[in-house]
């Protein structure tokens, strides 16, 4: 996995693809719903619906029924939102709904806010936290957690709080590593 | 203080209220039931040991004792929002409905905006509008980090606000050309911050005042327009000028098409209602079913809102 994809960002600020790798059919200043299928594709490169879906699915376990009250979107390059309606397509707005993935690269990530809303479904890759770690992730820090098991790349950080396992964010874990990627903005020191 | 003496005349008890408006407020949260429960928001803030009270007028609005909501787990999890106690009351005269389209014409930071995503369980459409770009990456940001998904934000002059980006005069199925109901929530002279802003008077005028009520006239008159006949418009200020209170409803009542509508604070909370004269002008006597909220009563910053219906 390369640094880019480490670091683009978890709020999609930084780590946008220059303007020459965009096909020309995106257009990067407005909202496109995404095709359905790959039969229905036809700005190359996007994903489809059927991919998104599946993607969570197969990474987190999330059910694909979570998504069936939404749509899906593209703006940018390859960052995809969910949103909770029917609009039309494309569709010239400063926001719709959640951005809850960067898709576009080798691996996708999910979004800090997605995996808070969507991640509850998950029942892989979720790395539960005891009160420290989860403290130490809040707080944006690396930490060693020889202990996983489980897929290395994105999961989700969660923790017991209030009698149930709550999804805190997304962790990159790699080499016996779970690093943070907790934005800066929402970066907190519970301790 | 000073422009706030000349609401000595309309209030009996004005030294409690020119008392209460040199205390700070509390920290307020509102609890999320988007991503939480009022039961499990409690269970964790008491896990935390974070002291707070419930509002007796609204058992997810909580008072806490001491330190800011930003600092505690729950918080973390977008299961609460830190909101002033008293702006929690135009969401509910809105009254949404799941499934409905409606427009929060000024809706930047963002605490009405996801308060009414959430009475509308994130369904249906929420078009957020703020003619002020910078301002909308915080409404983006709260209603993200609250788990909102029904928001659409769009960043226009809301006396002309237009149904062009949502397919508008086009065949398109999912088209939007009209609101089930919309939220003025429009920007004002901010007397009624004075408890959260020392300074908020520092720069009143009437001038200034004339020249804001310009403003809140148009956006209310635009908000009718776009709503459907039947339709529900909330208007509310964060001030106590009745130049930008009932003067503005009786302006839309004369130029729209539009009635006053009646609606109960909630159980609990006390307010004033509207006046129907100031400084020689007479206003509708209708603009009485709007309901003042004075700092002394509930013990909270000062308001005003009003429920309006659209006829036609």
């Amino acid at each position: 996995m390369s640094d880019r994809e480490r670091d683009a960002g978890d709020d999609g600020d930084v780590g946008a693809g220059t303007p020459s790798e965009d096909p020309p059919t995106n257009d990067g200043q407005r909202f496109d719903r995404l095709p359905e299928t790959a039969d229905d594709r036809v700005v190359p490169g996007r994903p489809t619906r059927e991919e998104v879906v599946g993607w969570w699915e197969q990474r987190y376990e999330v059910p694909p029924e979570t998504w069936d009250g939404h749509t899906f979107w593209e703006k940018g390059n390859g960052k995809i939102w969910a949103f909770a309606a029917e609009v039309v397509t494309p569709i010239d707005v400063e926001g719709l709904g959640m951005r809850i993935l960067r898709a576009r690269q080798e691996h996708w990530k999910p979004s800090t806010n997605a995996v808070q809303r969507f991640g509850r479904e998950a029942t892989k890759n979720v790395v539960v936290l005891d009160a420290e770690e989860a403290t130490t992730f809040a707080k944006g820090e690396d930490q060693e957690l020889p202990r996983w098991e489980g897929d290395w790349g994105y999961v989700i950080a969660a923790h017991d709080i209030a009698g149930e396992v709550e999804p805190i964010g997304v962790g990159l874990y790699l080499h016996g590593e779970l690093r943070s990627t907790v934005p800066k903005g929402r970066r907190e020191d519970l301790s | 203080m000073e422009p706030l003496e000349r609401y000595a005349s309309l209030l009996s008890d004005f030294d409690a209220f020119r008392a209460a408006c040199e205390r700070p407020l509390p920290s307020v949260v509102r609890v999320n039931t988007l991503k939480a429960s009022v039961e499990r928001a409690r269970e964790a803030l008491d896990a935390e040991g974070v002291a707070y009270e419930a509002a007796d007028w609204h058992p997810g609005i909580f008072r806490l004792e001491e330190r800011g909501p930003g600092t505690s787990w729950p918080y973390f999890h977008g299961w609460l929002h830190g909101q002033e106690e008293v702006s929690a009351l135009p969401a509910l005269a809105l009254d949404p409905r799941p499934g409905e389209v409606v427009w929060d014409a000024c809706a930047a930071p963002g605490s009405k905006t996801t308060q009414i995503a959430d009475l509308m369980d994130d369904t249906g459409v929420l078009v957020g509008n703020d003619n002020n770009l910078g301002r909308l990456s915080a409404l983006r940001h709260n209603a993200e980090r609250l788990g909102v998904t029904n928001l659409a934000v769009t960043n226009q002059d809301a006396r002309n606000f237009s149904f062009k980006p949502f397919g508008d005069r086009t065949d398109a199925d999912d088209r939007i050309e009209a609101f089930d109901r919309a939220l003025v929530d429009a920007p004002c002279s901010c007397e009624g911050t004075i408890r959260k802003n020392p300074d908020a008077l520092d720069r009143w005028s009437l001038e200034q005042i004339k020249g804001i009520v310009g403003i809140q006239k148009g956006i209310l008159r635009r908000a009718i327009q776009a709503t459907k006949p039947g339709g529900t418009v909330v208007y509310s200020t964060c001030t106590f000028a009745p130049e930008e209170n009932e003067a503005v409803l009786d302006h839309v009542l004369e130029e729209e098409d539009c009635e006053m509508r009646p609606w109960d604070a909630p159980d609990g909370f006390e307010t004033d209602p509207g006046i129907t004269e100031w400084d020689g002008e007479r206003f509708d006597s209708a603009v009485e079913l709007a309901h003042r909220v004075y700092p002394h009563r509930n013990d909270t910053g000062g308001f005003f809102c009003a429920k309006l219906e659209v006829t036609a």
